[in-house]
């Protein structure tokens, strides 16, 4: 009895550590600005949406969002397609160079991002793709792809081949058996897949940062960055913007707990 | 090659040509940039072969040797706490009980914020006049306020703090997974011989766990290497270079100065660090899982 109730203090202290410095961020936002500067600080802030409105109106956080949820967005959709198709490919061909190009494909994933962000820089600038949202796309999916193939080819190796060897047999090709049979079989990894990548994507700053210098085409979290303020912070604000940026990904990560866990750790434990 | 292994190569390729565009080719052409002095935005001025120069001068600036110390004290600052934390967190999740779910989303909460959220977030909480810490260590007596981020040493410990935080979760999530490949069996036995929980712990868990620690080390290293958002956001490099990692110092040079030749000599500096360290881990690990087969 007294070690369940130890048990669960200790859980108690481990969830509290992990959500309490968010949640103050949270309650900042609904300060009114006098509650914002109060000392001792007020534990319980009135609700005020000021700060929201200031933030998402005034400051145009409303336009940064939708380049990001344009950007992640469309580079997820084609980074899972792509990577769909080269998972699918790994997974089932016994040959060195598909051995070859996983282990290519980590390596990537390890390049630090300064070591390609100069020519990466360059090549989008002499396509004259800087400060588009396919240039930052483009980015997006060179960086997405090799997490992305890393995890759906865990999930398609633990598809049974004879499915789709059935399929090709009844006169699929293989193409057409991967669409009909394997991708609907696949469709929870696919689903990880792409909130995995698409989480990389709405959280990536340093790309977008270089990528995207006219502060229309910002995306959020490089305008939550480089919040202008004159003379002081604008925490509450700031404090507002935040919340905006990452309460749907803690939505996220709630729904899809199990899936996220599942797809993070399984190419760790079998790579 | 059969028909069956050329259609294989041919799916590879839409991702294999995207990979190669903005992965590949920018890592080497950053080795070739390293030898030569070009201006970034303005590349019709010229570039011109400078040999070793850059590496040279690298050598001699004291701004990159200092570079290099803070990326390596901040990486021998933060792993280690980001194993211990995410070990703990690794069991917390591992335990059955009602309520398990919410405590694994709770665990996630650090991981699934965007980390320039959690640069400002805790920017905020180190903040001089309004953050919690200052009213946590000196209540409401105003005059004893400090400003952690304006002194060096503070200021490379709250960007620690604030990485430790933010990815231990994912330490976690690597341990987690090879908490749950030790057999049952094992505990079970271990308990028949009367040991204590702290005997089964230290003679089953952490062994059993070795590839696990070696990968999430592995991870971490190559991530810490990789710090840029929570330094521009929280120091922007400062107080007097204290937090200047190298991806920072970097990014300094190439696209605040434009020296894209200087800047790709750091970058290369970088990466070699993480391809050096990413094989001897990579070793290692091969090491760990053919001694316990």
């Amino acid at each position: 009895m007294k070690r369940t109730a130890l048990l669960s203090l200790v859980f108690f202290a481990v969830a509290i550590y992990s959500v309490a410095p968010f949640f103050w961020f949270v309650l900042t936002s609904l300060k009114t600005p006098a509650e914002l500067t109060a000392i001792p600080p007020t534990l319980l802030p009135s609700a005020h949406l000021g700060f929201y409105r200031a933030a998402l109106l005034e400051r145009g956080l409303l336009g940064a969002m939708a380049n990001s949820a344009a950007v992640a967005g469309a580079a997820t959709a084609i980074t899972v397609a792509i990577g769909a198709l080269a998972a699918y490919a790994v997974a089932r061909t016994p040959m060195r160079a598909a051995r070859f190009y996983r282990v290519l494909l980590l390596a990537v994933a390890m390049f630090p991002q300064i070591a390609v962000a100069g020519p990466l820089w360059s090549i989008l600038d002499a396509l004259g793709w800087l400060n588009t949202y396919r240039g930052l796309v483009a980015t997006y999916t060179g960086l997405g792809l090799p997490l992305a193939v890393w995890i759906l080819a865990t999930f398609f190796g633990e598809l049974p081949v004879e499915i789709e060897e059935a399929a090709m047999v009844d006169g699929c090709t293989r193409l057409q058996a991967l669409g009909k049979v394997v991708l609907p079989l696949a469709a929870p990894g696919l689903a990880t897949a792409a909130l995995l990548v698409f989480m990389l994507f709405w959280n990536e700053f340093f790309f977008a940062l270089i990528v995207m210098t006219d502060p229309a085409l910002q995306t959020l979290p490089v305008a939550i960055a480089l919040f202008p303020g004159e003379y002081t912070m604008p925490w509450g604000e700031i404090a507002a913007a935040s919340t905006v940026a990452t309460l749907p990904l803690i939505a996220l990560t709630l729904a899809f707990q199990r899936g996220i866990i599942r797809g993070l750790s399984a190419g760790a434990v079998k790579g | 090659m059969t028909r069956f292994e050329r259609s294989s190569l041919l799916l590879m390729l839409p991702s294999a040509l995207v990979v190669a565009i903005f992965g590949l080719y920018p890592v080497l052409e950053s080795v070739r940039l390293s030898f030569y002095r070009s201006i970034l935005t303005l590349p019709w001025l010229g570039t011109k072969r400078v040999g070793w120069e850059n590496y040279a001068d690298l050598w001699n600036d004291p701004v990159a040797a200092q570079s290099l110390q803070v990326t390596l004290v901040f990486l021998v600052a933060t792993i280690p706490a980001e194993l211990v934390v995410g070990l703990g967190l690794a069991l917390a999740m591992n335990r059955s009980f009602r309520g398990r779910g919410w405590l694994r989303a709770a665990v996630l909460v650090p991981w699934a914020i965007p980390t320039v959220v959690c640069s400002q977030m805790w920017r905020f909480i180190f903040n001089d006049r309004y953050g919690l810490l200052n009213f946590l260590l000196f209540g409401a007596d105003v005059r004893s306020y400090w400003v952690p981020l304006a002194e060096p040493g503070p200021a490379l410990a709250a960007v620690a703090v604030a990485e430790i935080w933010k990815t231990a979760p994912f330490a976690a999530l690597i341990l987690l997974a090879g908490l749950q490949t030790i057999p049952d069996e094992l505990y079970e036995a271990a308990a028949i011989d009367g040991a204590t929980a702290w005997q089964k712990f230290r003679h089953i868990t952490l062994p059993m766990l070795k590839p696990a620690f070696l990968l999430a080390l592995l991870f971490r290293t190559i991530d810490g290497l990789r710090v840029f958002d929570l330094v521009f956001v929280m120091t922007q490099g400062g107080p007097a270079d204290a937090t200047n990692v190298l991806s920072f110092y970097g990014y300094k040079k190439t696209f605040a100065e434009g020296s894209i030749g200087y800047g790709s000599a750091v970058a290369v500096i970088v990466f070699a660090l993480a391809m050096l360290l990413a094989l001897g881990y990579l070793g290692a690990l091969r090491r760990a899982r053919g001694g316990a087969r």
